[in-house]
């Protein structure tokens, strides 16, 4: 149970930082270089993950897409999150709520690795 | 023990159980022979023309039937495998079974793996198994398969059993793979493995059969497995091994010691040569030209002394 707690609290946080900026008229999808775009797409083509490391702001959902002949999946090795296999043109869709690192891979290739970044844009 | 590594005197005998020789390596098939306990691999079409010398023991190999798959490199994954199929009618030496090298659909549906059952099952033969990582893909993760083809095997489909002499030894490298890592047989696999061939006598030849390459092809593209190497070792004090592989859909042999190694053709599509391409992706060849590049094997003990043949048929010559 306690587990959980945390984790509804980081659900809220990015939330509420985000508000406010829309209430002071900031843009999310201009600024800052840890990019507090809302949503960012991850490219699998060619057996890679293209950007292989996005870093991203709290609340960034990162959208992968597979241009491959080939499934593939995105799969986080700490059971964070884990796609269906995603066919050509399949995408999964992921919700990073929380600051952190997050590994991933194709389960089917693990040598296709990448990582998702979550931090607060710098001043 | 006698010394078996590889003559080359091309000479048939005992002293060439160390050899897998390559007859021929245009073909979609791979015919394997066992004589005098080392395969050697012959490409199908010329095993069709030969036609001539009957082996007594002859199996074959067919992998990568990706049933489903209809992209650009094979836009009917499932009429080649028709075709592939109706090749194996055709052998004069009817093999006494089919290795299925794994990847036999291409997303793990339902529909995928009966129509490629039905298919297999024209051939009237007794069918052994291995998944690819490409039949692991149900939302059970593997359930699918070992519920259709996983009968008597134990952990993730592995299995052995003996013909005409010969130990065949299944294994699984496609579950449980870790990130940056390469296939994965797993400690509970080689504990298996250990104890499997703990009573056998060296002079059993051995065949193991696993969908991706126990040795490592091309570790970039993943084309290897990670604790292949002491799978391997349990297996050196054998005078005969023959490692059959898939996954790579396109022919590599080589020879280490008493330890043969082959891959075989996809039914499917082709697969680029490694580091020739940007991916290991499904290759688009020319119309024309698919069908010289899938196939099925066909490996045969010639019986006495000499070593295993393997032949590769390809659809077209
Ligand atoms: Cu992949
Ligand atoms: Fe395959
Ligand atoms: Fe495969």
């Amino acid at each position: 149970m306690t587990a959980t707690i945390p984790s509804l609290r980081r659900w809220f946080y990015p939330a509420a930082v985000l508000t406010a900026a829309l209430a002071l008229g900031l843009n999310p999808a201009t600024a800052g270089p840890a990019d507090t775009a809302q949503e960012r797409i991850v490219r699998i083509d060619n057996f890679t993950f293209s950007p292989e490391v996005v870093t991203v702001a709290p609340g960034t959902t990162v959208t992968w897409i597979n241009g491959d002949d080939i499934p593939h999946t995105v799969v986080s090795p700490s059971g964070r999150f884990r796609s269906k296999t995603l066919d050509t043109d399949d995408r999964f869709t992921f919700t990073f709520p929380a600051k952190g690192e997050y590994p991933y891979f194709c389960s089917l290739h693990p040598h296709m690795t990448g990582k998702v970044v979550v931090r607060d844009a710098p001043e | 023990m006698n010394d078996l590594r590889q003559p080359d005197d091309g000479s048939p005998g005992p002293d060439r159980r160390g050899v897998l020789e390559c007859m021929a390596w245009a073909g979609t098939g791979l015919l394997w022979s066992l004589g005098g306990g080392l395969p050697r691999a012959m490409g199908l079409e010329k095993a069709l023309a030969a036609g001539t010398e009957p082996a007594p023991f002859t199996f074959l190999q067919i992998s990568d039937s990706h049933v489903g798959f209809d992209k650009a490199a094979n836009p009917d994954a499932l009429g080649t495998l028709r075709e592939a199929v109706r090749k194996i009618a055709l052998l004069p030496e009817k093999p006494a079974f089919l290795i299925h090298t794994g990847d036999i659909s291409h997303l793990s549906k339902e529909r995928e793996f009966d129509d490629a059952d039905q298919i297999l099952r024209e051939t009237g033969l007794p069918t052994f198994f291995v998944p690819g990582e490409h039949d692991l893909l149900d939302n059970g993760q593997g359930r699918a398969y070992l519920g259709r083809y996983g009968k008597g095997s134990r952990g993730a489909g592995w299995t052995s059993f003996d013909r005409n002499g010969v130990h065949f030894i299944g294994l699984v490298n496609v579950v449980d793979l870790k990130a940056g890592g390469l296939g994965n047989l797993g400690e509970d696999q080689l504990d298996w493995l250990e104890r499997d061939v703990a009573g056998l006598s060296a002079s059993t030849p051995v065949v193991v059969f696993a969908h991706i390459p126990l040795w490592t092809v091309y570790p970039e593209w993943g084309w290897g497995t990670q604790d292949g190497g002491r799978a391997l070792a349990l297996l050196r004090r054998f005078g005969s091994v023959t490692v059959l592989n898939g996954h790579i859909h396109q022919i590599i042999q080589k020879v280490e010691g008493h330890i043969a190694f082959h891959t075989a053709r996809s039914t499917a599509f082709p697969q680029p040569a490694p580091g020739s391409a940007p991916s290991p992706g499904p290759m688009k060849v020319p119309a024309g030209d698919l069908r010289k590049l899938l196939g099925v094997a066909s490996v045969s003990l010639v019986g006495g002394a000499g070593p295993l043949a393997i032949i590769d048929t390809p659809l077209a010559g």
